[in-house]
Protein backbone atom coordinates (compact mmCIF):
# COMPACT_ATOMS: atom_id res chain seq x y z
CA UNK A 1 0.00 0.00 0.00
CA UNK A 2 0.87 3.78 -0.84
CA UNK A 3 2.56 5.28 2.49
CA UNK A 4 0.93 8.70 1.39
CA UNK A 5 -0.68 10.34 4.48
CA UNK A 6 -4.09 10.24 4.49
CA UNK A 7 -6.19 13.65 3.33
CA UNK A 8 -8.46 15.27 5.07
CA UNK A 9 -11.82 16.27 3.72
CA UNK A 10 -13.42 19.38 5.58
CA UNK A 11 -16.49 20.17 4.88
CA UNK A 12 -16.72 21.93 2.09
CA UNK A 13 -15.07 19.03 0.62
CA UNK A 14 -17.43 16.71 1.62
CA UNK A 15 -20.58 18.95 -0.15
CA UNK A 16 -18.04 18.50 -3.39
CA UNK A 17 -18.37 14.82 -3.44
CA UNK A 18 -22.11 14.92 -2.40
CA UNK A 19 -22.17 16.97 -5.08
CA UNK A 20 -20.72 15.19 -7.73
CA UNK A 21 -20.55 11.67 -6.43
CA UNK A 22 -23.97 10.72 -9.12
CA UNK A 23 -21.71 12.54 -12.15
CA UNK A 24 -20.53 15.57 -13.41
CA UNK A 25 -23.04 17.95 -14.80
CA UNK A 26 -23.20 17.66 -18.43
CA UNK A 27 -23.04 21.21 -19.47
CA UNK A 28 -19.92 23.17 -20.95
CA UNK A 29 -18.89 24.61 -17.45
CA UNK A 30 -19.56 22.05 -15.22
CA UNK A 31 -17.19 23.39 -12.73
CA UNK A 32 -18.61 26.96 -12.51
CA UNK A 33 -22.42 25.10 -12.32
CA UNK A 34 -21.33 23.02 -8.94
CA UNK A 35 -19.85 26.27 -7.53
CA UNK A 36 -22.89 27.87 -8.15
CA UNK A 37 -25.02 25.02 -7.03
CA UNK A 38 -22.91 25.17 -3.40
CA UNK A 39 -22.76 28.86 -3.04
CA UNK A 40 -18.73 28.90 -3.92
CA UNK A 41 -16.14 30.69 -6.32
CA UNK A 42 -15.46 28.71 -9.34
CA UNK A 43 -11.60 28.96 -8.49
CA UNK A 44 -11.84 27.59 -4.67
CA UNK A 45 -14.11 24.29 -6.28
CA UNK A 46 -11.62 24.12 -8.76
CA UNK A 47 -8.47 24.29 -6.69
CA UNK A 48 -10.35 21.97 -4.12
CA UNK A 49 -10.53 19.58 -7.35
CA UNK A 50 -7.25 19.61 -8.04
CA UNK A 51 -6.05 19.11 -4.89
CA UNK A 52 -8.31 16.06 -4.10
CA UNK A 53 -6.67 14.96 -7.33
CA UNK A 54 -3.13 15.24 -6.19
CA UNK A 55 -3.87 13.68 -2.53
CA UNK A 56 -5.55 10.43 -4.49
CA UNK A 57 -9.06 11.38 -2.35
CA UNK A 58 -9.94 11.33 -6.46
CA UNK A 59 -8.17 8.40 -8.44
CA UNK A 60 -9.17 10.52 -11.74
CA UNK A 61 -11.92 12.10 -13.57
CA UNK A 62 -13.73 10.43 -15.80
CA UNK A 63 -16.04 7.63 -17.56
CA UNK A 64 -16.54 4.01 -16.24
CA UNK A 65 -17.66 1.45 -19.00
CA UNK A 66 -19.65 -1.38 -18.72
CA UNK A 67 -17.67 -3.94 -20.09
CA UNK A 68 -21.02 -5.66 -21.53
CA UNK A 69 -22.11 -2.82 -23.95
CA UNK A 70 -17.70 -2.70 -24.51
CA UNK A 71 -18.30 -6.20 -26.10
CA UNK A 72 -16.36 -7.75 -23.06
CA UNK A 73 -18.74 -10.22 -22.41
CA UNK A 74 -16.69 -12.51 -19.99
CA UNK A 75 -15.97 -11.19 -16.78
CA UNK A 76 -13.79 -13.63 -14.99
CA UNK A 77 -12.95 -12.84 -11.24
CA UNK A 78 -10.44 -15.34 -11.26
CA UNK A 79 -9.06 -16.60 -7.87
CA UNK A 80 -6.02 -18.37 -6.71
CA UNK A 81 -4.93 -20.32 -3.41
CA UNK A 82 -1.16 -18.94 -3.40
CA UNK A 83 1.19 -20.50 -1.00
CA UNK A 84 1.39 -17.45 1.65
CA UNK A 85 5.24 -17.13 1.54
CA UNK A 86 5.03 -16.48 -2.33
CA UNK A 87 1.45 -14.59 -2.46
CA UNK A 88 3.19 -11.02 -2.49
CA UNK A 89 5.80 -11.80 -5.12
CA UNK A 90 3.93 -13.69 -7.47
CA UNK A 91 0.76 -10.89 -7.11
CA UNK A 92 2.88 -8.56 -8.39
CA UNK A 93 4.06 -10.40 -11.38
CA UNK A 94 0.25 -11.37 -11.76
CA UNK A 95 -0.82 -7.75 -11.54
CA UNK A 96 1.77 -6.84 -13.48
CA UNK A 97 0.10 -8.75 -17.05
CA UNK A 98 -1.35 -6.30 -19.06
CA UNK A 99 -4.70 -8.02 -19.16
CA UNK A 100 -4.90 -8.29 -15.39
CA UNK A 101 -7.17 -4.81 -14.66
CA UNK A 102 -7.42 -5.14 -10.57
CA UNK A 103 -4.96 -7.77 -8.47
CA UNK A 104 -5.61 -7.93 -5.07
CA UNK A 105 -4.71 -10.37 -1.99
CA UNK A 106 -7.34 -10.94 0.38
CA UNK A 107 -8.19 -13.51 3.30
CA UNK A 108 -9.54 -16.92 2.92
CA UNK A 109 -12.52 -17.98 4.45
CA UNK A 110 -11.82 -21.75 5.23
CA UNK A 111 -13.37 -23.96 4.62
CA UNK A 112 -15.59 -22.27 2.02
CA UNK A 113 -13.01 -20.54 0.21
CA UNK A 114 -9.63 -21.30 0.37
CA UNK A 115 -8.60 -18.82 -2.07
CA UNK A 116 -5.92 -15.55 -1.13
CA UNK A 117 -5.49 -13.91 -4.62
CA UNK A 118 -7.62 -12.46 -6.83
CA UNK A 119 -7.35 -10.76 -10.01
CA UNK A 120 -10.03 -9.45 -13.03
CA UNK A 121 -9.85 -10.87 -16.63
CA UNK A 122 -12.26 -9.44 -19.36
CA UNK A 123 -12.07 -10.95 -22.26
CA UNK A 124 -14.83 -10.80 -25.35
CA UNK A 125 -15.68 -14.42 -24.73
CA UNK A 126 -14.86 -17.38 -22.52
CA UNK A 127 -12.65 -18.36 -24.46
CA UNK A 128 -10.38 -15.73 -24.73
CA UNK A 129 -10.68 -15.63 -20.38
CA UNK A 130 -9.60 -18.68 -20.12
CA UNK A 131 -6.75 -18.40 -22.58
CA UNK A 132 -5.62 -15.30 -20.08
CA UNK A 133 -5.68 -17.79 -17.21
CA UNK A 134 -3.59 -20.10 -18.69
CA UNK A 135 -1.27 -17.40 -18.57
CA UNK A 136 -1.61 -16.40 -14.71
CA UNK A 137 -1.76 -20.27 -13.94
CA UNK A 138 1.92 -21.00 -15.83
CA UNK A 139 3.51 -17.56 -14.09
CA UNK A 140 2.05 -18.85 -10.50
CA UNK A 141 3.41 -22.23 -10.87
CA UNK A 142 3.28 -24.83 -8.12
CA UNK A 143 2.81 -22.04 -5.35
CA UNK A 144 -0.80 -22.04 -6.58
CA UNK A 145 -2.71 -25.21 -4.74
CA UNK A 146 -6.33 -24.57 -6.63
CA UNK A 147 -8.07 -21.80 -8.85
CA UNK A 148 -11.38 -21.10 -10.06
CA UNK A 149 -12.82 -18.31 -11.45
CA UNK A 150 -16.65 -16.81 -11.30
CA UNK A 151 -17.86 -15.13 -14.48
CA UNK A 152 -20.36 -12.59 -13.80
CA UNK A 153 -23.69 -13.32 -15.42
CA UNK A 154 -25.18 -9.36 -14.20
CA UNK A 155 -24.50 -6.08 -12.77
CA UNK A 156 -26.90 -5.88 -10.25
CA UNK A 157 -25.84 -2.05 -9.05
CA UNK A 158 -22.99 0.46 -10.42
CA UNK A 159 -23.31 3.44 -8.60
CA UNK A 160 -19.84 3.33 -6.89
CA UNK A 161 -19.58 5.68 -4.03
CA UNK A 162 -22.30 7.43 -2.02
CA UNK A 163 -21.42 9.44 1.31
CA UNK A 164 -24.26 9.82 3.18
CA UNK A 165 -25.61 13.10 4.09
CA UNK B 1 -21.77 2.68 -31.38
CA UNK B 2 -19.78 4.50 -33.99
CA UNK B 3 -16.56 5.26 -34.19
CA UNK B 4 -16.82 8.68 -32.96
CA UNK B 5 -18.52 6.73 -29.93
CA UNK B 6 -15.54 4.57 -29.59
CA UNK B 7 -13.04 7.85 -29.65
CA UNK B 8 -15.09 9.60 -26.63
CA UNK B 9 -15.25 5.77 -24.42
CA UNK B 10 -11.33 5.69 -24.95
CA UNK B 11 -10.60 9.42 -24.44
CA UNK B 12 -12.30 9.55 -21.13
CA UNK B 13 -11.41 7.00 -19.35
CA UNK B 14 -8.12 9.03 -18.98
CA UNK B 15 -8.06 12.47 -16.50
CA UNK B 16 -10.78 14.46 -17.60
CA UNK B 17 -9.55 18.52 -17.26
CA UNK B 18 -10.39 20.66 -14.40
CA UNK B 19 -10.58 23.74 -16.08
CA UNK B 20 -13.36 26.37 -17.08
CA UNK B 21 -14.65 24.63 -20.63
CA UNK B 22 -13.30 20.84 -19.77
CA UNK B 23 -15.83 19.19 -22.67
CA UNK B 24 -14.56 22.10 -25.25
CA UNK B 25 -11.09 21.04 -24.14
CA UNK B 26 -11.11 17.33 -24.54
CA UNK B 27 -13.66 17.85 -27.83
CA UNK B 28 -11.02 19.69 -29.82
CA UNK B 29 -8.59 16.82 -29.30
CA UNK B 30 -11.67 14.70 -30.70
CA UNK B 31 -11.82 16.73 -33.88
CA UNK B 32 -15.99 17.05 -32.38
CA UNK B 33 -17.53 19.99 -31.43
CA UNK B 34 -18.03 20.56 -27.90
CA UNK B 35 -22.10 20.07 -27.61
CA UNK B 36 -21.82 16.65 -29.85
CA UNK B 37 -19.32 15.62 -27.24
CA UNK B 38 -21.95 16.36 -24.13
CA UNK B 39 -24.78 14.70 -26.58
CA UNK B 40 -22.99 11.80 -27.40
CA UNK B 41 -21.61 11.33 -23.39
CA UNK B 42 -25.39 11.76 -22.54
CA UNK B 43 -26.34 9.10 -25.13
CA UNK B 44 -24.03 6.39 -23.71
CA UNK B 45 -24.52 7.25 -20.07
CA UNK B 46 -28.32 6.67 -21.07
CA UNK B 47 -27.93 3.63 -23.14
CA UNK B 48 -25.82 2.58 -20.22
CA UNK B 49 -22.76 2.05 -22.33
CA UNK B 50 -21.16 3.94 -19.42
CA UNK B 51 -21.78 3.04 -15.76
CA UNK B 52 -21.09 6.82 -15.23
CA UNK B 53 -19.01 10.14 -16.12
CA UNK B 54 -17.06 12.16 -13.42
CA UNK B 55 -15.11 11.91 -10.42
CA UNK B 56 -13.97 8.75 -9.39
CA UNK B 57 -13.49 8.53 -5.40
CA UNK B 58 -11.66 6.63 -3.67
CA UNK B 59 -12.81 6.15 -0.35
CA UNK B 60 -9.97 4.83 1.43
CA UNK B 61 -7.76 7.70 0.43
CA UNK B 62 -10.64 9.78 2.45
CA UNK B 63 -10.63 7.48 5.57
CA UNK B 64 -13.23 5.22 4.36
CA UNK B 65 -13.26 1.49 3.42
CA UNK B 66 -14.08 -0.19 -0.15
CA UNK B 67 -14.78 -3.67 0.73
CA UNK B 68 -15.53 -6.63 -1.28
CA UNK B 69 -18.57 -9.11 0.39
CA UNK B 70 -20.59 -12.58 -0.85
CA UNK B 71 -23.50 -14.34 -0.22
CA UNK B 72 -25.00 -17.49 -1.47
CA UNK B 73 -28.83 -16.34 -2.84
CA UNK B 74 -31.04 -19.32 -3.82
CA UNK B 75 -31.82 -18.60 -7.18
CA UNK B 76 -35.73 -18.80 -6.76
CA UNK B 77 -35.05 -15.84 -4.17
CA UNK B 78 -32.33 -14.47 -6.12
CA UNK B 79 -33.89 -11.33 -7.54
CA UNK B 80 -35.74 -10.68 -4.28
CA UNK B 81 -32.68 -10.55 -2.18
CA UNK B 82 -30.26 -8.57 -4.67
CA UNK B 83 -32.95 -5.88 -3.98
CA UNK B 84 -32.77 -5.88 -0.40
CA UNK B 85 -28.85 -5.97 -0.57
CA UNK B 86 -28.79 -3.02 -3.29
CA UNK B 87 -31.31 -1.05 -1.02
CA UNK B 88 -28.11 -0.51 1.58
CA UNK B 89 -26.62 2.91 0.23
CA UNK B 90 -23.62 1.46 1.46
CA UNK B 91 -23.63 -0.95 -1.33
CA UNK B 92 -21.65 0.70 -4.44
CA UNK B 93 -21.70 -2.44 -6.90
CA UNK B 94 -23.37 -5.78 -6.99
CA UNK B 95 -22.85 -8.65 -9.61
CA UNK B 96 -24.38 -11.86 -10.12
CA UNK B 97 -21.49 -14.84 -10.51
CA UNK B 98 -21.33 -18.70 -11.23
CA UNK B 99 -20.25 -19.53 -7.81
CA UNK B 100 -21.92 -20.96 -4.60
CA UNK B 101 -21.55 -17.69 -3.56
CA UNK B 102 -23.35 -16.26 -6.39
CA UNK B 103 -23.58 -12.68 -5.43
CA UNK B 104 -20.72 -10.23 -5.58
CA UNK B 105 -20.89 -6.81 -3.57
CA UNK B 106 -18.70 -3.58 -2.76
CA UNK B 107 -19.67 -1.86 0.76
CA UNK B 108 -18.28 1.47 0.71
CA UNK B 109 -18.04 3.09 3.95
CA UNK B 110 -17.35 6.48 5.58
CA UNK B 111 -15.09 4.48 8.29
CA UNK B 112 -13.77 0.90 8.10
CA UNK B 113 -15.85 0.35 11.32
CA UNK B 114 -18.96 0.40 9.48
CA UNK B 115 -18.28 -2.08 7.54
CA UNK B 116 -19.19 -5.30 10.34
CA UNK B 117 -22.20 -3.47 11.04
CA UNK B 118 -23.55 -2.88 7.35
CA UNK B 119 -23.00 -6.53 6.91
CA UNK B 120 -24.48 -7.51 10.35
CA UNK B 121 -27.94 -5.05 8.77
CA UNK B 122 -27.30 -6.77 5.77
CA UNK B 123 -27.58 -10.64 7.21
CA UNK B 124 -30.35 -9.69 9.65
CA UNK B 125 -32.60 -8.32 6.05
CA UNK B 126 -31.63 -11.02 3.86
CA UNK B 127 -31.27 -14.00 6.43
CA UNK B 128 -28.05 -15.21 4.76
CA UNK B 129 -24.50 -15.02 6.04
CA UNK B 130 -21.67 -12.44 4.53
CA UNK B 131 -18.57 -13.31 4.00
CA UNK B 132 -15.89 -10.24 3.85
CA UNK B 133 -12.97 -10.16 1.73
CA UNK B 134 -11.12 -6.91 2.79
CA UNK B 135 -8.26 -6.47 0.53
CA UNK B 136 -5.05 -7.00 2.65
CA UNK B 137 -2.94 -6.03 -0.52
CA UNK B 138 -3.29 -4.23 -3.94
CA UNK B 139 -1.08 -5.37 -6.52
CA UNK B 140 -1.87 -3.28 -9.32
CA UNK B 141 -4.73 -1.47 -10.36
CA UNK B 142 -5.32 0.03 -13.80
CA UNK B 143 -8.97 -0.58 -15.34
CA UNK B 144 -8.89 1.06 -18.78
CA UNK B 145 -11.33 -0.99 -21.95
CA UNK B 146 -10.63 -0.26 -25.32
CA UNK B 147 -14.01 0.39 -27.16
Amino acid sequence: MPSRPEPTLDATDRRLVRATQAGLPLVPRPYHAIAEQLGLGVEEVKARFQQLLANGAIRRIGAVPNHYALGYAANGMSVWDVADDRVDALGEAVGGLEFVSHCYRRPRRLPEWPYNLFAMVHGRDRGEVERKLAVIAERLGPACRAHDVLYSTRILKKTGLRLQP
Amino acid sequence: MDETDRAIVNALQGGFPVCDEPYAAVARTLGIGEQELIDRLRGLLERGVLARFGPLYQVERMGGSFVLAALSAPDEDFDRLADLVNAFPEVAHNYRREHRLNMWFVLATESPEQVPEIARRIEAATGLGVYLFPKEREYFVELRLVA
